[in-house]
């Protein structure tokens, strides 16, 4: 099952020229990118692992790349993500977040129903088969 | 009729006199290059073989785009350079034009200039210096990293010493990198010479070595004056003189650091002139009164011996 998770997943993967584009806008806006990783890409899972500390003062999309590519050679079987926050007052929110690696073999998902109080239901997803570590 | 070239080439058919003939006013009006070098001759007092050195260093990356436009072999130049010469000759002001011009001339595609020294890229304990160097040298891409004193890097007298390791790390990313950085080393020349021969990795990959010229003391006042007009400041007649007297002793003396030297000068003449009208107590002060320099600011300082 395709992981459709943050910007542009519903779109073809991104090409390196793409992606760096993405990246030179982010840094264009004043935004700080960061790269994330995780082997748990569950919806409910918002603490992906950090890789290396988030790159501020960058000018240019070089050093990002670099990172980025050591992060997929490090962790080829792992979810990454590109992170831009924007530290303006008001905001100081994630602005952009994207893919930018998939493992060979992507995660599945089954949707759980369970019957409670009667004929209400209550939902989980859960990740099919259950990890192992 | 004599052979003329252009009679020749308008024989030819219009498409391939196309491929072959290249906008030179163009490619140089686009470029903004004559600006930025008009602005470096003006701005900049002195510095003959510096300005010189910039300008072929233009011209070459200006020809070298148009070869590239009619599809003649064009290597990526390697631009690293070095800047050697003594305190205060300018380094740094001219580091930053260097990465104007690189910017508007698209060897590099942002034109920042990051200064560092020794402690922004050598750590303090064992694991630290590469981490430490990598992020220099990301926020460096698509810039102009300029490092000060360059030879602080390697120690030769403490093999343990980490400088090498961000050394190791610079001569990989000039090497493989070029099209992302510049890197423009800096620092007293004999010293630089001892560096280099130490580390040929170094040398071997800096193409361009520039010297920084000691100013003359023409120039110096040259260079007082600007930097008085730039803050509304002016001498009087006899402070002029002053002036002069006081860049002939200053020099001579130790620890001479030229336009900087300057510029303390002027900082602590307007200190005394403060102080001066400070001292006058109540009554009107002109404009001229608060813009003038006197000879006394200048001749209250050490230079000229005690009770000079």
């Amino acid at each position: 099952m395709r992981l459709t998770q943050g910007t542009f997943s519903f779109l073809p993967e991104l090409t390196e020229a793409q992606i760096r584009a993405q990246v030179e806008y982010a840094l264009a806006q004043g935004w700080a990118v960061s790269i994330e990783y995780t082997d748990d890409p569950h919806p409910r899972n918002t603490y992906w692992e950090m890789y290396g500390n988030p790159l501020f003062d960058l000018r240019d999309a070089a050093g990002i790349m670099q990172e980025i590519t050591a992060c997929r050679a490090t962790f080829p079987g792992s979810y990454i993500k590109v992170n831009a926050f924007d530290s303006t007052r008001g905001w100081e929110a994630m602005r952009l977040s994207f893919l930018v690696n998939r493992p060979p073999q992507e995660c599945e998902f089954v949707l759980e129903r369970q019957e409670i109080d009667g004929r209400r239901l209550r939902y989980t997803t859960r990740r099919e088969p259950a990890r192992t570590r | 009729m004599s052979a003329h070239p252009i009679s020749s080439v308008a024989q030819e058919p219009a498409q391939q006199r196309g491929a072959d003939i290249v906008d030179f006013g163009a490619a140089l009006a686009d470029s903004q290059v004559p600006q930025i070098l008009l602005q470096l001759d003006q701005e900049l007092v002195g510095l003959r073989p510096v300005k010189t050195r910039i300008r072929e260093i233009a011209a070459l990356l200006i020809i070298d785009k148009l070869r590239k436009s009619v599809g003649l072999q064009s290597a990526v130049p390697s631009l690293h350079m070095s800047f050697t010469g003594n305190p205060g000759t300018g380094k740094t002001t001219v580091a930053l034009r260097m990465a104007e011009i690189l910017h508007s001339l698209d060897y590099v595609r942002k034109g920042h200039l990051v200064a560092v020294t020794r402690d922004d890229l050598v750590g303090q304990y064992i694991g630290h210096t590469a981490p430490k160097t990598k992020e220099v040298l990301k926020k460096a891409m698509g810039g102009v990293l300029f490092i000060d004193e360059a030879y602080y890097l390697y120690r030769p007298e403490n093999e343990r010493d980490y400088g090498l390791e961000a050394i190791e790390i610079l001569l990989q990313v000039m090497e493989n990198q070029r099209d992302d950085l510049v890197v423009i080393m800096a620092g007293y020349k004999d010293r630089m010479d001892t560096f280099f021969q130490s580390n040929p990795g170094f040398s071997s990959r800096i193409a361009h070595h520039v010297e920084f010229p000691d100013y003359t003391s023409e120039e110096l006042c040259e260079i007082s004056a600007r930097m008085l007009e730039a803050t509304n400041y002016r001498l009087s007649a006899a402070a002029q003189e002053a002036l002069g007297r006081y860049i002939e002793l200053r020099k001579a003396q130790p620890h001479f650091a030229n336009a900087r030297s300057i510029r303390n000068a002027l900082d602590r003449a307007r200190l005394r002139q403060a102080n001066r009208l400070f001292n006058t107590g109540a009554g009107l002060l002109s404009k001229e009164q608060l813009m003038t320099i006197e000879a006394e600011d200048l001749l209250a300082s050490r230079v000229f011996g005690p009770g000079g």
